[in-house]
């Protein structure tokens, strides 16, 4: 399988992109995970947030809820929402492999989330197609510069070194 | 399938514990969790029962240091081992980089080993990987126990592909470190050859 390569242009957009939904919807956080649990940006007040759990206990449950779809015959859920007494968890599947997770409060409403996470999610697909696209070309060139061509085995060892 | 962020200059690869139920997969994380520096670690999650058997997953995220000015991650995960949990098990193999086959070496559990083995194979060639070319290392767990069958019979039994094989007794952390070891290297070294 094709690894998953990120590059500064479009993080930036992405950036751009989850920063204008927190705005918009008035969110204290939003961060978009791939569904394997690995965080691609987020955006918010993540001082007090634990982003590294966040990421895997959110692609976890997608990955869950997935299961749960195929089951009973659905293709996905493409959106699931948890409501807590202060805090609320609003998560959108973002074209194959993207997940999309809004965090509010009483000074959002989930009407409005939804119609944020809606326009947004169509910014994101775009982005990640074009990401796709340079994921696909990128395989065929020999001279793109990987840090990792030139790895050793010292390298790998100073890793280990307590 | 490694995630390069060119963008802020870190690697992340998952590596996934697989093994039959009580085989030890939780043990290693926590091993490793406990001897861990905290800044090089996050929170162990532990999605369990209340008899602390792996209901979906347990999950590790490490921070081994830079290679080459990339900041390496790995994200380690075990299964649930009981046979009918295997539709967790087998989601937690997406997008998976190195597999830790965890082997309990009591006489009892040679079928058990097996049989996990059978369904690692398996689930794996469902997400479009093969064992046979996947980053892979077997430990041998439990060798302090008395019923623990010898090494040479297990490593026939079990041994797939002449992968790294370690012996090891996880909650004393006899070769933890070295299965890691083993499994990220060959994790990383598979970055050199894309
Ligand atoms: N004697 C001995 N006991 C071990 C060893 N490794 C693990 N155990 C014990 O075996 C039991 C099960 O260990 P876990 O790490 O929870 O097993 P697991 O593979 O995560 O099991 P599941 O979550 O059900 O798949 C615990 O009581 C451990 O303390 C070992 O090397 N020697
Ligand atoms: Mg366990």
């Amino acid at each position: 399988m094709a690894d998953f390569l990120l590059f500064d242009e479009e993080f930036h957009l992405i950036k751009d992109v989850i920063s204008r939904l927190k705005t918009d919807a008035q969110a204290k956080v939003v961060f978009v995970v791939d569904k394997n649990g690995q965080q691609i940006a987020a955006q918010g007040d993540l001082e007090s947030l634990d982003t590294t759990s966040l990421a895997s206990l959110t692609a976890g449950n997608v990955a869950a809820t997935d299961g749960l779809a195929k089951l009973i015959g659905e293709k996905e859920f493409p959106v699931l929402f948890h409501e807590g007494e202060r805090d609320n968890v609003y998560i959108a599947i973002v074209g194959q492999r993207v997940i999309l997770v809004v965090i509010f409060d009483e000074h959002s409403s989930l009407g409005l989330v939804r119609l944020r996470v809606r326009k947004a999610t169509q910014d994101l697909e775009k982005i990640f197609e074009t990401i796709q696209r340079k994921i696909e070309s990128e395989k065929d060139r020999k001279d793109l510069d990987s840090p990792f061509a030139e790895i050793t085995d010292e390298d790998i060892d100073s890793l280990f070194r307590e | 399938m490694t995630f390069i962020n060119y963008a802020a200059r870190e690697i992340n690869c998952k590596i996934v514990y697989y093994g039959p139920g009580l085989c030890g997969k939780t043990t290693n994380l926590q091993y490793i969790y406990d001897r861990t520096n905290p800044s090089a670690k996050g929170k162990l999650i532990s999605l369990a029962t209340e008899t602390d058997r792996t209901l979906f997953f347990d999950f590790l995220p490490l921070d081994l240091g830079t290679v080459r000015g990339f900041k390496t991650r790995f994200h380690l995960y075990t299964v649930p081992g009981q046979v009918f949990y295997d539709a967790s098990r087998k989601l937690i193999l997406k997008g998976v980089d190195g597999v830790v086959f965890v082997a309990d070496s009591q006489e009892a559990r040679i079928d058990a080993n097996i049989e996990a083995l059978g369904n690692l194979e398996k689930n794996l060639k469902d997400h479009g990987f093969a064992l046979a070319t996947i980053p892979y290392v077997l430990q041998l767990n439990k060798r302090d126990l008395p019923t623990a069958v010898a090494v040479d019979e297990l490593f026939r039994q079990l041994n797939f592909k002449g992968e790294p094989t370690y012996e090891a007794c996880a909650p004393q952390g006899t070769g933890v470190f070295d299965t890691l070891k083993a499994v990220a290297k060959q994790v990383l070294m598979e970055l050199r050859k894309k």
